[in-house]
């Protein structure tokens, strides 16, 4: 107890130690994005993750947006744990075929309004998995998706940019 | 041990074996040819004369050139770094061999894979359930691996059976394919009385997509990005076998200045992985303070790798017989300088850990897995050193390693603190192998062609963080890959999970689990 009191002392807030035009970029950025949930989504806006054959490296981005460099969560983003509680299925990966039904599934289990955000190069087209036997359709294929989230992976920085990209259409 | 050594061994044990062919085409290498008839016998007299569990098994589609498929089984002398692929033709019409999973726990897995990717057909196989092609979405008898396969669109309504635990009081809990968290699809089934656990079946394959039959055809410059995308969170030891197979190959020998910098890279790696890892044991006893402070230091070391490469996760930085990542006197200042304050947080986060008599109570003696288990199932890396099993390929591979006094990371108590104790022990000693690296890097750029890639085969390896990742790779006389084999230590540490968990209550899974941290999608490829 006495380390974690002395060591919160001494490592202050952490969202301010990077660089500092980044840290007034993700600020300015999350306070637009933290408005526009109020006035869209009322106060927080509720995000299930699914991941349709990715290779990893999406979902630990995704990890690291929520970490408190970046910290999604002060600007009214939460990841859940149910795709009951969620507003958006956030969905990386090409869709393997052995994921279509559980994808298919979780968004028939989200309660109405609900919207699709595509994350990752893959899950846009299939990428580099495009031409596999055993990928049948990307997502937009399947589903509306309401906005996409390129990168391979993307930095938490264009997590944030595209999620306000989603805001404002 | 040379060749004439193995062949003199197995006759001890079968005394009218004969060789068809031995060749040793690289030094740390050899092959031999067999009858398909001595196929099992050698193998299970190698198993215990190396000593080696099964570190691949698996087969190619030859049946254009020798109407016949081959099966290759890879063994490891882990003493001196030395591989040993015992070689057989298959001939084509009804292919099978005789299972040797009965009396080699670790090759199990790879027959169940042979036998749904090629359809030959281990004999007497104890369970020949489907693996990643599952039933209810891929038709019985469609072989993908095979040179002939076709994409078909037949729809198939399988079932797959999972092994049941009956008995009074006994129930199952289903879990999976998404869970709760941010990570990858697999399936769960918890068998349970009361509330220890009693058996644990995993079903994975979710995130299958083919990966091996994509390198076919291709040339090695543009698979290595294909290789890099096998498991997110290994891109750099993924890209650095491969680029050994093709380098063994194309007869490159790598310049000091570049095994050096792809050995800093391996280490940069492991570093953000083995620091995520303690952020995730923390999260799964909800003891958010460390596991806060662990993301910060995973933060600054992606960020190092990206301010070094331009890539958080070492993509695209990778070459065949090159790494295109200039470190000059700045930077080499910038990673000392980064690598100084990481240390120093990592001690303070080690501190706040093991100082929490609560945390300790739930990672002390939990999930724990014993050697001779490990060493049956075959566990490799990190998992089967936190047991006792002296196994890291870095030891002989690259040579700098040993050079700058290499010192391997053990435990014997194979429970999550000795993993966790491993991950600690392994981030303090690539600290220091980096800056001892750091000292080798000159400014000189050492030129490179572009290699010329001809016909050939070839393992290449690299000790990733989670242990040994394979790459078999064959190309034909137009430098084009005909068959690669990817063989992720996932792949080998999955069924240890099941024995883990054994006697341990479900709240302790995640946990368990997480010390493990095995990768779904460089398993199921």
């Amino acid at each position: 107890m006495r380390y974690i009191i002395k060591t919160r002392i001494l490592k202050g807030v952490v969202t301010r130690h990077m660089d500092k035009n980044i840290s007034v970029e993700i600020e300015t950025m999350g306070r637009e994005l933290k408005s526009l949930i109020h006035k869209k989504f009322g106060k927080s806006l509720s995000i299930r993750e699914i991941d349709t054959g990715s290779c990893g490296a999406c979902e630990s981005e995704i990890i690291s947006a929520c970490n408190p460099i970046y910290d999604l969560q002060r600007f009214g983003i939460n990841f859940v744990a149910s795709p009951r509680h969620a507003d958006v299925l956030l969905v990386t990966g090409p869709v393997s075929k052995n994921m279509t039904v559980a994808l298919k599934k979780t968004f028939e289990a989200m309660p109405e309004p609900k919207f699709i955000i595509t994350l990752g190069d893959c899950a846009l087209d299939g990428g580099i998995f495009k031409d596999s036997y055993y990928t049948q359709s990307p997502v937009n294929g399947i589903f509306p998706v309401a906005c996409h989230i390129p990168g391979c992976p993307p930095h938490p920085k264009d997590i944030i940019i595209g999620l306000l990209t989603f805001l404002k259409g | 041990m040379l060749c004439q050594e193995i062949i003199s061994g197995i006759k001890k044990t079968i005394p009218d074996f004969s060789v068809l062919s031995s060749l040793q085409a690289h030094p740390d290498e050899i092959s031999l040819k067999i009858n398909p008839s001595f196929f099992k016998e050698a193998c299970l007299a190698l198993h215990k004369i190396v000593p080696s569990t099964v570190m691949m098994l698996f087969a190619s589609d030859e049946r254009t050139k020798s109407r016949s498929f081959l099966l290759s089984c890879v063994f490891l002398n882990s003493k001196t770094g030395q591989w040993i692929i015992v070689n057989t033709d298959i001939p084509d019409e009804n292919p099978h061999f005789d299972s040797l999973a009965k009396n080699m726990h670790s090759a199990i897995l790879f027959e169940r894979e042979i036998w749904e990717m090629f359809g030959i057909e281990p004999k007497n196989h104890p369970d020949l359930r489907s693996l990643n092609l599952h039933d209810e979405v891929w038709p019985k008898g469609n072989f993908p691996l095979r040179k002939d396969f076709k994409k078909s669109t037949d729809v198939t309504t399988g079932e797959y059976k999972f092994n049941k635990v009956e008995g009074r009081g006994v129930f199952e809990i289903p879990v999976g394919p998404v869970h709760a968290g941010i990570i990858g699809p697999g399936h769960f089934r918890f068998s349970v009385a009361g509330e220890p656990i009693i058996n644990l079946e995993t079903r994975l394959g979710f995130t299958h997509r083919g990966i091996e039959k994509l390198f076919e055809g291709k040339s090695c410059f543009d698979a290595l990005r294909l290789s890099e995308c096998v498991s997110g969170d290994s891109s750099f030891a993924h890209s650095m076998a491969f680029t050994h197979a093709a380098e063994k190959i194309a007869g490159i020998l790598l310049p000091l200045q570049t095994v050096t910098l792809k050995a800093i890279f391996l280490e940069l790696e492991r570093l953000y992985n083995h620091v995520n890892d303690i952020a995730g044991i923390a999260t799964d006893v909800g003891f958010s303070f460390p596991s806060a402070y662990a993301s910060i230091i995973k933060e600054s070391l992606l960020q190092l790798n990206e301010k070094l490469t331009h890539n958080r996760y070492l993509k695209n930085i990778n070459g065949i017989g090159e790494c295109s990542v200039e470190i000059n006197e700045t930077k080499k200042i910038l990673i000392l300088d980064s690598l100084k304050r990481i240390k120093y947080d990592f001690a303070e986060l080690v501190k706040i850990l093991f100082s929490s008599v609560s945390f300790m109570d739930r990672v002390d003696t939990t999930g724990f897995l014993r050697k001779k288990t490990a060493e049956d199932l075959g566990v490799v890396g990190l998992a089967g050193r936190a047991c006792g099993i002296m196994m890291d390929l870095r030891k002989s591979y690259p040579k700098i390693y040993k050079e700058a006094g290499f010192k391997i990371a053990i435990q014997t108590s194979g429970d999550v603190l000795a993993r966790l104790r491993i991950r600690i022990a392994e981030f303090d000693e690539s600290c220091r192998l980096i800056s001892e690296f750091i000292k080798k890097i000159s400014d000189d750029k050492p030129t490179q062609t572009r290699p010329e890639l001809k016909e050939g085969a070839a393992l290449g390896y690299a000790e990733g963080w989670r242990g040994p990742v394979l790459y078999w790779v064959k190309t034909d006389a137009q430098g084009l890959i005909e068959r690669c084999k990817i063989v992720d230590p996932s792949f080998h540490n999955w069924p240890a999970l099941s024995y883990a968990v054994l006697g341990n209550i479900i709240p302790d899974f995640p946990l368990c689990n997480k010390s493990f941290d095995l990768s779904y999608s460089g398993n199921d490829l």
